[in-house]
């Protein structure tokens, strides 16, 4: 059972995730959008969008900086004092995310103009997040501790799956609501292309900004390549 | 010197007479998709008045347009360390206004009317939410909510222009027999130096090389709305359903070909013109960063000579094709704003470098019955054609919406539009004299031919005469896209091939 959910499923969402964005982009870009909805309603938003985005945004930023350095997330949990202020901070931004989460599932369920433009790939979405930060506070809160056995153990399955070499046997004793929090990943994986998760690829847009010049011209009589950007100051 | 050309669009706010017509054709074209019903890429405001979206000029509360930050010229939403400021306001933007301050479309209940069993009451037809699709209490706002409420304490006494005003000039507001207003048509304005394009995230803002026009590529928005922030004029618009913004398209699909704007087409007014002007895009950003009292002027600057050989030249080597140039030398725009200076441009102190245009109005003289019973004015004795001060409405107001509150500017226009009335109704009527005629235009530095030419453009102007757009060569187009206007109605402007995509769909 393990072999086939977290042997063969990860490839299976991530070859959905590609290959599905690969197609929404190329045949439907049109629908490639946040699908912001602060144009509607911005009150409650703001005690929701921003908690759920940053804490997240951190949270995730952490998971995927691990990946690539787990010795170093060792070694800094090495001394007592480091590991609590670490886990300490992680819990808080999780509860960040679920405050924000939750104003958000409550925005959207109780102002008739929210709901008038969720679509049922919204309620969806809403779910697969729920399910992901309540199983990822429950791992930091039941079984300390969270930091360190996420680099020694999900970490090596992790390259064991890029690296085509799948190894269950790392994951194997981990508890039932990790495994659920790990499975629900993937499952939030392969939405990615489908449903407003997209926006979660669109960021390169915003950091691209961050070194573009103010404005942008775009000439359609000139030859093909002056045909995309062109810029002035 | 990067010669450009820009289509640019004037309005004669002297003859406009607030019908909305030019509204109606543009939402009749363009925005009658769901969740566009709420956009007015063309409407027609009453001035004073707080306007569509409510009391957009205001940048404290919205935060549009540019603003100086030492040397540099940087957007007024990114306050604090520059860009970083937008991404970290992507997720909840605090200047961002809502469908309130536009107003909840809606439709009403037509049904009721013809189903309604028989009976002692009339039936009614209740508003009904576009958005929700629940029946609404009571509409509260629409997109001419003030229409010809000048003097509303409400809405009139709100007008941002209104800083700067005397107490005196403020009490004109409420005082029914001294009341002022006038009608304020407003498209997007295309800037030369766009808020909306500097904004957005995405990129997918962009201005035309050849014409001009701002677009937004459908294809490319992903919702982040900065656009609709940063543009001071509130002429970007978010499209609720889509999850994409969207604005004015200066009708480009019919000025590519010739064709006059639909608003502009169909103004019964004939208070707009469009033409071509040229101007050089190396000195876009030096131009919007002069001070207040200088901009307009700056802004003249920028436009360039079409009859000038070096601009020929120029413009040609730019690939700036034969029958354009020929437009911007035949150009009502150029003429208004720089040759006779009686065009000015609205709000150019939000530094974007707007390329609209508008003719302040004339307005009655201010009075109260003879001046011997406290009035300013005596019909008998006061000169009725000369006295641009004691117009009804205050220079100063004028100013502040079309010339950074430069009054010496609005003055300027205001005698000239005088000095031709006093031109024609000597040549027709013959009561002024010549002598008077002469000082008059020598006043404000008009000759007759000038005269001449402003009174046949402004009042018997031809088709022709009024919309000089030259046809855009497509033929040159890298690529082609083959399918009739028919086909692309309803889709044209969005970037996107399939007209079923338009509408959400994940």
């Amino acid at each position: 059972m393990d072999n086939i959910l977290f042997g063969a499923v990860p490839y299976i969402a991530i070859t959905i995730a590609i290959l599905g964005s690969i197609w929404r982009y190329n045949s439907n870009r049109f629908s490639w959008s946040s699908q912001s909805s602060q144009f509607l309603e911005n009150k409650t938003l703001f005690f929701g969008s921003f908690p759920w985005h940053y804490g997240i945004i951190l949270i995730l930023l952490a998971h995927i900086v691990v990946i690539f350095v787990p010795s170093l997330m060792l070694k800094w949990n090495g001394s007592p004092g480091r590991l609590y202020a670490f886990e300490l901070i992680g819990l808080a931004l999780g509860f960040l995310a679920l405050f924000g989460l939750l104003t958000l599932i409550y925005r959207r369920l109780s102002n008739t103009r929210v709901r008038a433009v969720t679509s049922s790939w919204d309620v969806l979405v809403l779910i697969i997040l729920i399910i992901q930060v309540v199983t990822g506070l429950g791992n930091a809160i039941l079984y300390k501790w969270g930091s360190n056995w996420y680099a020694a153990s999900a970490v090596p399955w992790i390259w064991s799956i890029i690296t085509l070499s799948p190894k269950t046997a790392y994951i194997a004793n981990l508890p039932l609501i990790t495994k659920i929090h790990i499975f629900n990943a993937m499952v939030f994986i392969t939405f990615l292309p489908f449903t407003r998760f997209v926006h979660f690829l669109a960021i390169v847009g915003p950091l691209k900004y961050l070194f573009r010049s103010y404005q942008m011209v775009r000439w359609y009589s000139r030859s093909a390549k002056t045909e995309n950007l062109r810029q002035y100051k | 010197m990067d010669v450009r050309a820009q289509l640019s669009m004037q309005f004669n706010l002297d003859k406009c007479i607030g019908c909305h017509t030019c509204s109606v054709s543009c939402k009749n074209v363009w925005t009658t998709r769901q969740g566009a019903e709420y956009m007015w890429w063309n409407n027609v405001e009453t001035k004073p008045g707080c306007g569509y979206p409510l009391t957009w000029e205001d940048q404290d509360r919205y935060r549009g347009g540019w603003e100086l930050s030492g040397s540099s010229l940087r957007l007024k939403l990114l306050k604090g360390p520059g860009k970083l400021r937008t991404l970290a306001n992507i997720f909840f933007q605090p200047n961002l206004p809502t469908i309130d301050d536009y107003y909840e479309p809606f439709t009403f209940d037509y049904d009721a009317l013809f189903n309604a069993p028989a009976g002692d009451d009339q039936p009614v037809a209740r508003p009904k939410s576009l958005i929700t699709g629940e029946f609404m209490d009571k509409i509260v706002l629409g997109p001419n909510w003030d229409d010809d409420m000048g003097g509303s304490p409400l809405y009139a006494s709100n007008d941002p222009n209104l800083k700067g005003l005397s107490s005196s000039q403020k009490e004109l507001l409420t005082k029914f027999h001294k009341l002022f207003y006038f009608y304020f048509p407003r498209i997007c304005n295309h800037c030369l130096n766009p808020g909306c394009v500097a904004s957005c995230p995405s990129g997918a803002l962009y201005k035309r090389g050849e014409d001009g026009i701002v677009l937004i590529d459908q294809d490319t928005c992903r919702a982040w709305r900065f656009c609709v922030s940063a543009c001071p004029f509130k002429k970007p618009y978010y499209n609720w359903d889509t999850g994409k913004s969207e604005k004015c398209i200066f009708c480009y699909p019919r000025t590519e070909t010739s064709q006059a704007n639909a608003c502009a087409h169909a103004c019964t007014g004939r208070i707009r013109t469009v033409g071509v002007l040229l101007y050089d895009a190396d000195r876009i950003e030096e131009t919007a960063k002069n001070p207040d009292d200088r901009i307009v002027e700056a802004m003249r600057e920028i436009i360039l000579d079409p009859n000038d050989p070096k601009v020929i030249e120029a413009a040609t080597k730019n690939g700036i094709e034969e029958n354009w140039i020929k437009a911007a030398q035949n150009s009502p725009a150029y003429n208004l704003f720089k040759k006779w200076r009686i065009a000015l441009p609205n709000h150019p102190e939000f530094r974007t470098v707007p390329m609209n245009f508008y003719i302040p109005p004339l307005s009655p003289i201010l009075h109260q019955a003879k001046s011997d019973q406290g009035g300013t004015f005596d019909p008998e004795t006061t000169d009725f054609f000369t006295d641009v001060d004691r117009m009804r409405i205050p220079v100063k107001f004028l100013a502040n919406l079309l010339s950074a509150g430069n009054e010496g500017l609005v003055t300027e226009s205001l005698k000239k539009q005088m000095a031709v009335r006093i031109y024609v109704r000597q040549q027709r009527v013959g009561d002024m004299g010549e002598a008077k005629v002469k000082a008059a235009l020598s006043d404000v530095g008009l000759t007759e031919t000038d005269a001449e030419d402003i009174y046949r453009l402004v009042t018997l102007g031809t088709f022709e005469e009024r919309f000089v757009i030259p046809t855009t060569h497509r033929e040159i187009k890298s690529t082609t896209d083959p399918r009739t206007m028919y086909e692309k109605r309803g889709i044209v402007g969005f970037g996107t091939k399939k007209k079923e995509f338009i509408g959400r769909q994940w």
